[in-house]
Order: structure tokens, then sequence, then C-alpha cells
């Protein structure tokens, strides 16, 4: 079973729970994951922290059959790069969906979700995952 | 810089080698090598190795010495080079760097893999050790559904369909069927591929190369030495590597690899070629995607045409471009640090007129490609008769 450090989960929290990333105040550009250090302005580069909306278009997706340890149970599940509307783009789950339901330039939010286990008595890691927004509009 | 030569090379049979073991591989391949140029040993003072993550499948490290000692090569300076499933490739780089500079006179370059002793998923996760951990294999992630994403965006972009994919593994099959070397010997049609399952959609079992065994390696001289040693020394005529975002998803484009096309660039412009010049190609095919992109990469074909290309036979042995001729990581499979060097010792086979019953007719100048992870790191040599 895979396993992932305490430390790196706690470090990870704010953009994993929230989708907090940054921004370089010089170019202007936002990143997620978080940056510590702007890759296109280098040493000139200023970077704040930035919260990211949740909201997203599907850039590219796939259905995974053969799931790697630590997803059995849930597979088959729904792999997307989703481009965030912020302009990064991150890889995460789409949950309460099939591949039918799914096309590249979907519309996407955020949601909470439990990510994996480790072994029976270890740590549940939590973050972000995507759902349709067209599944969740008021009808 | 000094001009450098290929003067001898040898591999062992890729597959699934039950009784052989990590230092076995590499003693039976390094052997061949040496015995391929008549060296004895005495002559090599550097030797480097690509292996990727054989602290996770067999849990040894440091095999940069261990390999000095299972040769009986102790004290030759001996180094592990490390870049995913390219380690092979910047293995192969880095000795021709030793030799170009002048800091060595006789370099052994090896690759190995030992995969099998593994369970399988316990091979996908150290595998996926090439992608950005905590990014994009944490959120559940896997190689194959990473190079499904490029595929959906290619499908998407250029209208490429799953039978031009599935032609490129037909293709490698019926190449790897003619080599006693490669993993897979067997021919293969377009419905073995089309009905095989989906493994990360719309890449099927047999869109993807296998989990393999095997070792390779190549003796580097300067080129006026390795003319006392062989008959057929083979020059490499550029040497360019280039990196790209570890992640896919940060990456400007995901239908092409921006590493590659850097790489070939230099590539083309050290050894003042053009893509019309090579006669034949190793790519690095770990999905049929990876080759369609690869051959668009390198120029042999506009952006968005390799898959239709492919499916053409305008990649097949003694066509337009020999791509593949070993069989591939499809065909002859994919024993990871092991593969950059295989591509090499296919390439010197292949200009040598050595290559049995694949050769590709009238080849003076050959190309190889090496990926690591899925993009990440990209390595281009280009060889030709000296």
């Amino acid at each position: 079973m895979p396993s992932e450090n305490l430390a790196i989960t706690w470090r990870r929290i704010p953009e994993r729970y929230r989708l907090a990333g940054s921004y370089c105040e010089n170019c202007k550009t936002s990143y997620f994951p978080n940056r510590k250090l702007c890759p296109k302005c280098r040493r000139k580069g200023r970077l704040a922290s930035k919260q990211f909306s949740g909201r997203g278009r599907i850039y590219s997706f796939t259905e995974v059959s053969a799931g790697p340890a630590g997803f059995e149970l849930e597979t088959p599940y729904l792999l997307a790069i989703v481009e965030l509307e912020e302009g990064p783009r991150l890889t995460a789950q789409i949950v309460g969906a099939t591949e039918k339901d799914a096309k590249i330039g979907d519309e996407v939010e955020m949601v909470f979700r439990r990510i994996m286990e480790d072994s029976p008595e270890g740590l549940i890691h939590y973050g972000y995952k995507f759902r349709l927004a067209k599944r969740c509009a008021p009808k | 810089m000094r001009r450098v030569a290929i003067a001898g090379v040898g591999m062992t049979k890729f597959g699934e080698e039950w009784t052989r073991g990590f230092r076995d591989m590499l003693i039976e391949a390094g052997t061949r090598a040496l015995a391929d140029c008549n060296l004895h040993g005495e002559e090599i003072d550097a030797i480097y190795v690509g292996t990727m993550a054989p602290g996770s499948l067999v849990g040894q490290e440091h095999v940069g010495a261990l390999v000095a000692d299972s040769m009986g090569l102790t004290p030759v300076p001996a180094t592990r080079v490390e870049a995913a499933c390219a380690s092979g490739g910047v293995a192969l780089r880095t000795g021709y760097m030793a030799v170009a500079s002048g800091m060595h006179d006789c370099v052994v370059v090896g690759g190995v893999e030992k995969m099998t002793d593994t369970p399988g998923n316990e091979v996908a996760s150290a595998l996926g050790g090439a992608g950005d951990q905590e990014w994009e294999l944490f959120m559940g992630a896997t190689f194959p559904a990473i190079y499904a994403l490029m595929a959906r965006r290619h499908m998407h972009e250029y209208g490429t369909t799953e039978e031009q994919l599935a032609s490129v593994a037909v293709k490698n099959h019926s190449n790897a069927s003619k080599n006693k070397h490669a993993h897979f010997q067997n021919e293969i049609t377009i419905e073995t591929v089309m009905g095989s399952k989906y493994i990360a959609s719309p890449l099927k079992l047999f869109d993807c190369s296998p989990i393999t065994d095997g070792a390779a390696a190549a003796v580097l001289m300067p080129l006026e030495k390795a003319k006392k040693y062989t008959e057929q020394p083979i020059e490499i005529v550029a040497s360019a590597q280039a990196s790209d975002a570890i992640a896919l998803h940060s990456r400007e484009s995901m239908s092409a690899l921006k590493s590659t096309q850097v790489a070939a660039r230099k590539a083309y412009e050290m050894a003042k070629l053009s893509p019309k010049d090579i006669d034949v190609v190793e790519v690095h095919d770990c999905f049929t995607i990876a080759e369609v992109m690869a051959i668009e990469d390198l120029g042999f074909f506009k952006k968005g045409e390799g898959a239709k290309a492919s499916y053409e036979g305008r990649t097949a042995l003694n066509s337009e471009i020999s791509v593949n001729t070993s069989g591939g990581l499809k065909g002859c499979g994919h024993p990871v640090g092991a593969t950059g060097v295989k591509q090499a010792v296919e390439i010197v086979w292949q200009l040598r007129g050595k290559a049995d019953g694949r050769q590709v007719k009238d080849c003076e100048i050959g190309m190889t490609h090496n990926v690591g992870g899925s993009g990440a790191t990209a390595v281009v040599h280009i060889m030709r008769k000296a």
C-alpha cells in the first residue's frame, strides 16, 4: 500500500483542502500548486498567496480502468486535467460522472473529498476533486 | 571537443527473465559489448550505468560500484545515471561527454532494469516516481492515464483515431517478430489491439509497452582510437537533451513534447542534418501515442499527421522512414533504464548492416530518441557510419 508521510500531508493542506496557490506580482501569472519561485521571473519574481475559485473546464480526461494501489475501491474512475478559470491546470478526479457524461470543455467545480487511505490504521488523505457543473445546476 | 564513436555493443534478450537477476543481466550485456570490440577490460577508464528504480524494484542502490565489482573492473570510476525512462539515453550522453571532453578514453555505458522480481502494482508505483508524486500520482494518475490524457488531446486537436494508434503497435510487433532479442516475437493485428481491454481510455492494453527485464551496453572511444578496435565504428555526430515541467498539467501543450522538439532541433544543428537525412530511428514508444508524437516532434511528419502516417504504413520497415526496427518499447520490451542504450545498440547494428531479417536498406544515418516520464526529459542522438 502507498503511504504518505504525515508532514507532507500537513504541509499541503492549504493547497489540497481549499485550492490555495500563488500569484507572481511581477509577471501577473497565477500558479497552482503553490510555487516558491516564479519560473518566468526567477529572482525578480514576487510571489503572493492566491485563492482559486474552484471553477474551471475539462482540458482532457481519461477513465482509469487499472488503478494504482490504494485506489482499488473506486476503480474505474474519471481522471482529468482541469483548466482553472484563473489559468493554471491541475490533475484531479471527476466524481459522479462516467466517461459518457464528460467531454473536453465541460464546466466543472471543486468538491472536497477523500483521496486515499494509507494502510487500515493509517491516515486518511483528503483533497480536491471536481464535479460537472451541469449536473448540479438547479432545475 | 573530440569526435566520439561507439566501438562495441551488446544486449541481453529482453523479456520476463526469471532465471537471471539484476547483476547477471548487466554482466551479460557488458561482456558482449566488450567482446564486440575485442576489449579485455584494462583499457576501460570509466563506467556510466543508466537505471531508473533499482532501489524500489530490487532494493539495490549504489549501482555504479555494483557494476564495476560485478564486471571485475574495480577501481574504475563507476557512476549511476538516473532520468526515469530516459536513464539509458542520458547515461549514453554522459559517456559521450566524458570522451568528447578528453576526460576519458574508453567508457562503458550500460543500461539495466530488473522489473519482474516485483509485483505489478509495486512496479507501477515505482514507475510513477517519473511523474509528479504529490500532484499527479497522489490524485490517482498512473502512467497509462497520463499518456491517455495526451492521446485524448491529440484526438481532439487533430482527429487522431484509436485505429490509427493501434497501427503503431501492429507495426512494432511486426518488427519485433524479426528480432531475436525482443520480448514479444509475435505479430498482432489492428483487431488484437482494438479488442484488448481499456487500461486508461482511449489507451488499451496493446497500446502499452510491457514490463520487461533486460540490459544493454555500449563502448565509447575517441573516433581514431575506435578504428583500432573495430572495422565498423559508428560515430555519434549529435547528442542533445532537454527538460520540461515534471507534471503534464504544467506544460504548454499536451499533444506534443516540447523537450523532444528542443532536443531534436539542437541535435540536427549539431550534426548539420535535417529529418530527411535520417534513414532509421528508434523512438520512445512507451505508449502508441508516444510514437505518434515523437515522429511529429522529431520532424518526420507535420504536427497532427503522425497517426495517419503510421496507419498508412509510412513508418514501416523500409518505407519512408523506418521507425523502431527493434520493435520499439512495445515489441522489444521496456526494461526502463536499459531502453535508451538498447536503442543505440539497434542503430549500431542497422548502420553496420547486421540487423538480420529487419535490415534497413542503404542506411547511413540513424537516430535515437529516449523520453523520461511523460516528457520532462528527452534525449536525442544522431549516429552515422564512420
